[in-house]
């Protein structure tokens, strides 16, 4: 069992837990993730690490409610345990190997959307301490969906907060953000962009028109994490690649975002049911399209 | 027991009629139609009366060929006599002396090519049913709660053992008969590899099969760890220069699956066996219940003709689909056993030989409609003595269906090897170790089962097991 030591709710449907794992805190890096289980009948859900303390042997984990699952997550309090918590999983950011003299004369730029604002945070974090300034984008649809506004602010160069909606910050969508940067004379050597597909879709497409090499993080359908189940098998270029063990981080100019996409779209008609059972329970009234 | 009371009960399951000796005591099965519609296990097993009139038609060679076939050396006629006897409780010391599993092993081991297979019985006639023998064997002392003898003095020396399958176990299992401290550790949430995300249901119950042979192991003071990925959770050098281990065996199997590289494969509705299986069998999706998803209904095409296949392909088939198996060669290539085809066959499985897939038929959403196929006829023999499949010309066809499951075989996790300095790899990805004490190129770490040899069966990666538990003893003692 590993024990939550705090658990926050972030925003309307965002949650944040520091959980005891010892074993992967003392040996995680940033751009690695991790697997939770509810308990044991849970389903296997791969989170990318928020954070981590070494010394106290607990991973920070964010999630979003999108399911039954992490539904059932959300209700879990500080003093509760996951069945099972394994990791870490997949390769370490690139930009841990580099050395900290080649990492300062580099000018980078993290896109970070949603939720995805969490595995950005820890990345921004790492160069922070390494004395590397990194300039930041996190956008949200809407300000109540905004999180860890002020703890990235405290590792980033510049932040630029951007809502969909312009309920608080820039107005617009992160690529926006990132073209206006640019006419403003801003270069960057590397962009490193963590969101839902959709928007590490755009950004690579206008990163790749603007010569900026992008790093993207891919969240697939994933079973096992280790590299078993092929779930999460994904196009780079003319390879097929399995993010759990290649990745999850990947050049976002030669991902095939359509193909990713379609692949996160096969379960959701079940996903769907299992979420309004989990949610409606005995007051289920209807319109799964499975019930009478 | 006396001979004549044996007998009598012999004589009383064939209708009073004399024994047939040349025939095997037929086992129950669950009836196919019925079978097809649940999880439950195909196989019945014996009884104790049919289970003692099989075991008479053991002649009890003194030079037992038997023996030699059991990749384990089972003293197989020692048991066997001592079923003739009534004393089923030291059948089961017997063999448990040689295998950790039994229970498993009568239910998955391949005895018509091992020790059925050199049965002087089977010379003229049926060969004894052995496996089912053992099978009745361990599940009799399962139901009486009779364990193994453990360890009457401990080493005070510890093994970190990675991988709780077949070979894990078994290794983990003799060194600790032996008296060393053992340590499994299992990346996966459940402990038993293969046996639980591999292996369904109806051919290897999980709860009361699979996890009370792990109790017996458990009940010889091994510990097991699960969630621990070993190569990034933790590596072999931090197990053997921090974590006080003394040797290290490596049975992490072969787990990463092989895809066929033909245009479509990506598509939503292609999977391969392990995904599939993983599913139905670990996150046992087959109950609606279950939080984990997997396709259901439709047409299924696996691909590939061995035991994995069948597996999917019986997973498929329970879980409402019409499945086809599509194998390049022909019936008598099929690398599975016997008697899964049988049971295959009998189930409604729908076999398509001769015939290889090139193309998988995506629709604009992404999901499989349909497979381009070619008919294959055999040409002249390969590398590996079978007759090599060549495309008959102009035979290209479509096959309509919803899923496609890839059983192409799987190879050895590089996790591993990639994060063990001086670990020496062939170029199949699989770890290097000598047959007979699982040695590997680097000092202490020992190996065995799918991750030398690649995709095998149960049994003969527990013979790894145990050789690599002779071997580490033998490194020890001398350390």
């Amino acid at each position: 069992m590993y024990k939550i030591i705090r658990a926050e709710k972030l925003t309307e449907n965002i949650y944040l837990m520091d959980v005891e794992a010892p074993r992967v805190a003392k040996k995680c890096e940033p751009g690695q993730f991790i697997i939770v289980r509810v308990d044991e009948n849970g389903e296997r859900i791969p989170l990318t690490i928020c954070d981590y303390y070494r010394g106290r042997g607990t991973i920070t984990i964010v999630f979003q409610i999108v399911g039954a699952e992490t539904l059932r997550m959300a209700d879990l309090k500080a003093g509760d345990s996951f069945h099972d918590f394994v990791g870490p999983l997949g390769c370490p950011s690139e930009l841990v190997h580099e050395a900290k003299e080649s990492l300062q004369a580099k000018k980078i730029l993290f896109v970070a959307g949603g939720v995805g604002t969490a595995p950005v945070y820890p990345q921004v974090k790492w160069l922070h301490e390494k004395g590397v300034q990194a300039d930041v984008i996190v956008g949200a649809k809407t300000k109540d969906l905004l999180i860890l506004e002020k703890e990235m602010e405290a590792v980033a160069g510049n932040l630029y907060v951007t809502t969909d909606d312009g309920s608080y910050g820039r107005k617009g969508m992160v690529t926006n953000t990132i073209q206006e940067l640019v006419d403003a004379g801003n270069t960057y050597d590397l962009c490193v962009a963590i969101g839902p597909m959709i928007m590490m879709k755009f950004v690579s497409i206008l990163t790749k028109e603007l010569n900026i090499p992008t790093i993207v993080s891919l969240n697939p359908i994933m079973v096992d994490g280790t590299g078993m189940c092929g779930a999460c098998r994904v196009t780079v270029g003319d390879q097929i690649k399995f993010a759990c063990v290649d990745g999850p981080e990947f050049d976002g100019h030669l991902v095939n975002f359509d193909e990713a996409m379609k692949r996160q779209q096969i379960y959701k008609t079940a996903e769907g049911r299992a979420f309004l059972k989990e949610k409606e329970g005995n007051t289920h009234h209807g319109g799964c399209g499975n019930c009478n | 027991m006396a001979a004549v009371e044996t007998a009598t009960k012999v004589s009383g399951i064939n209708g009073g009629k004399v024994m047939d000796v040349l025939t095997k005591v037929p086992v129950k099965e669950q009836d196919a139609k019925i079978r097809a519609t649940n999880f439950d296990e195909v196989c019945l097993g014996y009884e104790l009366e049919e289970a003692i009139a099989e075991a008479t038609r053991c002649i009890n060679c003194k030079n037992a060929h038997c023996i030699e076939g059991c990749p384990v050396s089972i003293n197989i006629p020692g048991f066997i006599q001592k079923i003739v006897e009534g004393d089923i409780e030291a059948a089961y010391q017997i063999i448990s002396e040689s295998s950790a599993l039994p229970a498993v092993c009568g239910r998955v081991c391949p005895q018509e090519t091992q020790c059925e297979g050199v049965c002087i019985r089977g010379i003229k006639g049926d060969p004894v049913s052995i496996g089912k023998l053992e099978r009745f064997v361990a599940d009799w002392a399962c139901k009486q709660g009779i364990r193994p003898e453990g360890a009457k003095e401990k080493k005070g020396k510890s093994v970190a053992v990675i991988g709780s399958g077949p070979a894990g176990l078994t290794c983990a299992g003799d060194l600790a008969k032996m008296g060393y401290d053992v340590t499994i550790f299992e990346a996966l949430h459940e402990v038993g590899g293969v046996l639980v995300y591999g292996i369904p249901e109806f051919r290897l119950p999980k709860e009361e099969v699979v996890a009370k042979e792990i109790e017996n192991v458990k009940s010889l003071g091994v510990k097991i760890e699960t969630n621990v990925v070993v190569g990034k959770s933790v590596t072999i050098d931090e197990l053997l220069n921090e974590e006080g281990f003394s040797a290290v065996f490596i049975g992490s199997g072969a787990g990463l699956p092989k895809f066929m590289g033909i245009p479509g494969e990506n598509a939503n509705g292609v999977f391969s066996a392990n995904e599939y299986l993983t599913r139905a069998n670990l996150m046992k999706s087959f109950d609606e219940n279950s939080p984990t998803p997997i396709m259901r209904g439709g047409k299924v095409a696996v691909i590939g003709g061995g035991n994995v296949a069948m597996d999917a392909a019986r997973t498929a088939l329970r879980m409402g689909s019409e499945v086809h198996i599509v194998y390049r060669r022909s019936e008598e290539e099929l690398p599975a056993r016997v008697e899964e085809i049988h049971h295959a066959k009998e189930e409604g499985i729908i076999f398509d030989l001769l015939t290889n897939p090139t193309e998988i038929l995506v629709d604009e959403n992404g999901w499989v409609r349909g497979m381009k196929c070619v008919r294959m006829e055999l040409g002249e023999p390969d590398e590996s003595g079978r007759r090599r499949p060549v495309v008959k010309e102009g035979s290209e066809f479509v096959m309509e269906v919803d899923a496609v499951i890839m059983s192409l075989g799987t190879s050895p996790n590089p996790l591993i090897s990639s994060t063990t300095e001086g670990l020496e790899i062939n170029k199949w990805q699989c770890i290097v170790a000598d047959e007979e004490l699982g040695r590997t190129s680097k000092e202490g770490v020992f190996a065995g089962g799918d991750a030398v040899i690649g995709a095998a069966t149960v049994i003969l990666a527990m013979g790894a097991g145990k050789a690599a538990a002779r071997g580490i003893d033998e490194y020890l003692s001398n350390k």
